[in-house]
């Protein structure tokens, strides 16, 4: 159940690879026998709940923690001993961490200094690195000149400037306001583009990982639960977490009653009425399954008192229509967001853009209302 | 009332501008200052009896600044502060480091070692410094100086570099471990990392405690009179010496050129500071 | 987010070693002979025989020097008990200042603080004295007042006897009240600073007046600053030692004066040692004291 979309580029050579990472402090698992592997020139995203490892995933890596079990191959050496100084891997630090003792040029040359390389290089590639994220002729400034997206572009010239096989970034965009966050998602994009470097970001935000990367990591609570590009998440999600964490989703229990090699119909109280697939499924038939539809993909007519039940051609009779009333509806712009409520009491989200002028005024409170979808859109989740 | 007509009545909070809390707080001031101007006021005053004001006069400076007896112990005590200050200054930061950056066994004991001096009275530390230095290790007499002064110096040390500690501390729990990981993950070892980011962001701290080491060593009379002796007298036990016999405009001149000191020191660690060196920074002093 | 030792062990060894050493060798190890001598006996003038007695402690029951631990407790917190009742209206005026004049009224305090103890101690002998700056002050008052007493035709007033100011018990209490209010001070200044101002807001917005709001809200709010300023002023001040050397008088002796004399004048050191004890083991009770309350308050608040 894949479509790849973005991977298909050229035969990837893997750069980075855990192999069962566990992280335990005391008694607490913080990371659960994680294995992952990340290509070259990949941007990779580590997405997920504050909480869930992630970052102690991007440290282990760095090097400022140990796994408890496990190992990490950079470039298929395992650096298990390496310390995190002699690592061929930099890091963009949450709160940044540009010295402020220090002038932006002293802050960015920091890094080959300790290496060791001469004065008249180094001030080469610091401009280099300070062109690159535009920041020329501010060598000279203190921190405290800066402002807090200067201050990153310091960051991530610092890291860039000792040409990193990986490029690590703790939560970049957090401590930006909303705008200059946008701004930095594309320069981010087109910065990693331009050096060819891997870039791994981690993230607590969906939207800034979907835009960023190529592929994702979702986890939770110490386990990894999805690897896939951002699409893949949204529309083929492996789990309620995973669905449920990317995006908005209604989700429906039931019981899986038909499954065959090109359909599945899964009967649901909450619904009321059978859901039908147009897909085969992997599931046990008679077991507890869950129904994933996104809130965009629910279509909504109005249901005039006497008038047919709507038909949709890939829609079989008296599967994936059914009748609700709007309770709530939010009218925000670009869309409209309904609640409806189901005859069987269960509540349902729906979005729907509002195409013309005056589209948003058709609907109102205490509406009756048909919703429907095409058998392809509900996904159908095992866990 | 009647001439405050322009500012407004003072908010609910704006206890400050309530007459009873200015009465008290121009009291407290009196009370704290009065003694010290009136002692400075009559370093000049030109009467040995040291009572009516009988004109103004430079004549104790001058007898001051004659007194070898009085320089000496002044210049013993300079040179004290500043050795202590040193040493309690890489001690302490040495202590501070320690305590803030490595977990170990035993260090909930260490801990509570290094606050013993700051609790312990002066006196006790005192006596504790007289045993010591005649039963276990005799300062040499007749050491050339400033050597002679050893044993006052090493009490003093041992008195100042926890409260050192306690300040360079207090300014370690602002440090953003972030920094120290990004000067590790640039390449830097540990001593590198030490010497360019952590020791950068003490600096405050280690000038702070320079100052409060330097004050404490300064001023301190119980500790260091059981252990000087009759060739290294310091400027308190001297000034001491001299009030047991009675009051002089000298011992007024003395006091007053050492008040000016401290101003000035009080100014320097505020100009580096800000008000937090003087106020706040450091734990109880039970020095008195 | 300490690191184990283990990971910088050349780190580690430098910065433990100094400070252990110096802590070890220059204060535990005098401390402890200290400790050793308060169970020897003197033999001779200089030698001091380790005898394990505990006669130097039952010396230290007896009614006289019971009777100068007790005054030396009563003293210290009648000290401490002024310099609440003076300084906290002080730390008050401080936390509701604008933020300017805050600084300068916390310097106000401090400056004191910072100048030499000995000297302000002189500086108090040096107004308190018989022929000091109250009494000259009173006795113009006196003189003058009998000159216009004769004027109205009554009795002069008799000869003027100065008011005894020092070396008494009064002189001494003044003194550590002079010599500690700082210590007070900023300890309350810094509870006070801490406490939300919308908690005064709402106890006035109730209808409580400022002496109501004082007492019930922020008294109770401020403990845990009250009780260290208490700390901070009690242990000091029980171990005062030159306050009532210089200001007192014969009867006004304290722990700490009775310590030195063991040392320097009586040369008994084992007795000597013994209250030195006697003295720190009282400081440590005071402060686990305030340890129990601080701990009882926020298990209170929790």
């Amino acid at each position: 159940m894949s479509a790849p979309q973005t991977a298909a580029k050229a035969p990837a050579k893997t750069i980075i690879s855990f192999e069962n990472i566990t992280k335990r402090y005391g008694k607490v698992v913080a990371v659960d026998n994680v294995s992952l592997t990340i290509e070259e020139g990949e941007f990779f995203s580590l997405l997920g709940p504050s909480g869930c490892g992630k970052t102690t995933l991007l440290r282990m890596l760095a090097g400022f923690e140990t796994p408890t079990e496990g190992r990490i191959l950079i470039d298929g050496q395992d650096v298990s001993e390496i310390p995190p100084n002699k690592r061929p891997v930099n890091m963009v630090f949450q709160s940044y961490a540009v010295f402020p003792h220090m002038t932006v040029a002293q802050n960015v040359a920091y890094g080959l200094k300790v290496d060791g390389i001469g004065a008249k290089e180094c001030a080469e590639r610091v401009e280099e690195a300070l062109a690159l994220v535009k920041l020329e002729g501010y060598g000279p400034r203190k921190p405290d000149q800066l402002s807090g997206g200067q201050r990153q572009r310091v960051a991530l010239a610092r890291a860039l400037v000792k040409r990193p096989r990986v490029l690590l970034l703790d939560e970049p965009l957090s401590a930006l306001d909303a705008k200059l966050r946008e701004q930095m998602r594309s320069e981010l994009t087109q910065l990693q583009d331009k050096v060819g470097i891997t870039f791994i970001m981690v993230t607590h935000d969906q939207d800034e990982a979907l835009a960023m990367a190529c592929r994702c990591a979702v986890m939770n609570r110490g386990l990894l639960q999805q690897v896939a590009t951002p699409s893949d998440l949204y529309e083929f999600p492996n789990s309620r977490f995973v669905a449920d964490f990317i995006g908005q989703v209604n989700l429906f229990e039931g019981q899986l009653v038909v499954d065959e090699p090109d359909h599945a119909v899964i009967d649901s109280a909450e619904v009321g009425v059978p859901i039908y697939l147009d897909h085969g499924v992997t599931g046990a038939t008679g077991s507890t399954v869950w129904a994933a539809i996104r809130p965009e993909k629910i279509e909504i007519y109005k249901r005039i008192d006497g008038a047919e039940m709507i038909k949709m051609e890939d829609a079989p009779q008296g599967h994936n229509v059914v009748a609700g009333t709007i309770t709530h509806l939010a009218y925000l712009g670009s869309e409209t967001v309904f609640d409806v409520t189901l005859m069987t009491g269960h509540s349902v989200k729906v979005v729907r853009s509002n195409l013309t002028r005056w589209d948003q005024e058709d609907f109102s409170w205490d509406e009756p209302v048909w919703l429907s979808w095409h058998a392809c859109s509900p996904a159908m989740l095992t866990a | 009332m009647r001439k405050r007509q322009k500012r407004a009545a003072p908010g609910p909070l704006e206890y400050l501008r309530r007459w009873p809390l200015q009465a008290w707080l121009v009291m407290v001031s009196v009370f704290l200052y009065a003694p010290l101007l009136t002692l400075m006021a009559f370093s000049f005053n030109d009467s040995k009896r040291n009572i009516v004001w009988k004109g103004f006069t430079l004549n104790y400076y001058e007898q001051v600044l004659h007194d070898q007896s009085l320089l000496t112990a002044f210049g013993n005590s300079l040179t004290i502060a500043a050795i202590c200050t040193l040493v309690s200054v890489i001690l302490g930061a040495m202590t501070a480091l320690l305590l803030w950056r490595f977990r170990f066994s035993g260090k909930t004991v260490l801990d509570g070692a290094m606050a013993l001096p700051i609790v312990v009275p002066e006196i006790c530390m005192g006596v504790a410094m007289l045993v010591f230095f005649a039963k276990v290790m005799p300062w040499p007499s007749g050491l050339p100086w400033p050597l002679n002064l050893g044993a006052i110096i090493i009490s003093h040390i041992s008195f100042s570099f926890p409260f050192v500690a306690v300040v360079v501390r207090a300014r370690m729990a602002s440090f953003n471990r972030e920094l120290e990981e990004a000067a590790k993950d640039l390449g830097a070892g540990e001593w590198m990392t030490i010497r360019d980011v952590i020791i950068p962001h003490m600096q405050p701290s280690l000038i702070a405690g320079a100052l409060l080491a330097f004050t404490l060593s300064l001023d301190d009379f119980v500790i260091t009179f059981f252990t000087s002796g009759p060739d290294t007298v310091t400027f308190p036990v001297k000034v001491y010496s001299m009030v047991r016999f009675s009051v002089t405009p000298e011992v007024n001149a003395a006091s007053t050129l050492l008040i000016v000191l401290t101003v000035i020191l009080t100014a320097l660690a505020l100009r580096f500071q800000g008000t937090d060196a003087v106020a706040g920074g450091h734990a109880p002093d039970p020095k008195a | 987010m300490e690191q184990s030792w283990r990971k910088a062990k050349s780190v580690f060894a430098l910065v433990l070693g100094p400070p252990l050493f110096w802590l070890v060798l220059f204060f535990l190890i005098p401390l402890a002979i200290v400790w050793v001598y308060s169970f020897g006996t003197n033999i001779g003038l200089t030698q001091i025989a380790f005898t394990g007695t505990f006669s130097n402690y039952t010396r230290a029951i007896e009614p006289l020097y019971v009777g100068i631990f007790v005054k030396s407790v009563g003293v210290a917190a009648l000290t401490t008990g002024l310099c609440i009742v003076l300084g906290f209206p002080v730390a008050l005026a401080i936390t509701f200042a604008p933020d300017k004049l805050k600084a300068w009224l916390i310097l106000l305090i401090m400056l004191p603080f910072w100048t030499n103890l000995l000297i302000r101690t002189y500086a108090l002998i040096a107004v308190l004295r018989d022929e000091g700056y109250v009494n000259m002050t009173y006795h113009w008052l006196w003189t003058h007042a009998g000159g216009l007493m004769t004027f109205a035709g009554l009795k002069p007033l008799g000869d003027f006897v100065p008011l005894e100011l020092l070396h008494n018990n009064f002189a001494v209490v003044f003194g550590l009240v002079y010599v500690h209010l700082p210590f007070m001070v900023l300890p309350l200044y810094s509870a006070l600073d801490r406490l939300d101002r919308s908690l005064l807001e709402a106890s006035l917005d109730l209808g409580a007046g400022h002496a109501r709001t004082m007492l019930q809200i922020v008294a109770p709010l401020a403990l845990p600053g009250i009780a260290s300023g208490i700390l901070i002023t009690f242990i000091p001040a029980l171990g005062a030692y030159l306050t009532p050397d210089l200001l007192g008088g014969p009867d006004s002796q304290m722990i700490a004066n009775i310590i030195e004399r063991q040392f320097k004048r009586a040369n008994d050191w084992p007795f000597g040692a013994a209250l030195s004890f006697l003295l720190m083991y009282m400081t440590f009770i005071a402060i686990a004291l305030q340890a129990v309350l601080a701990k009882r308050n926020a298990g209170a608040k929790a």
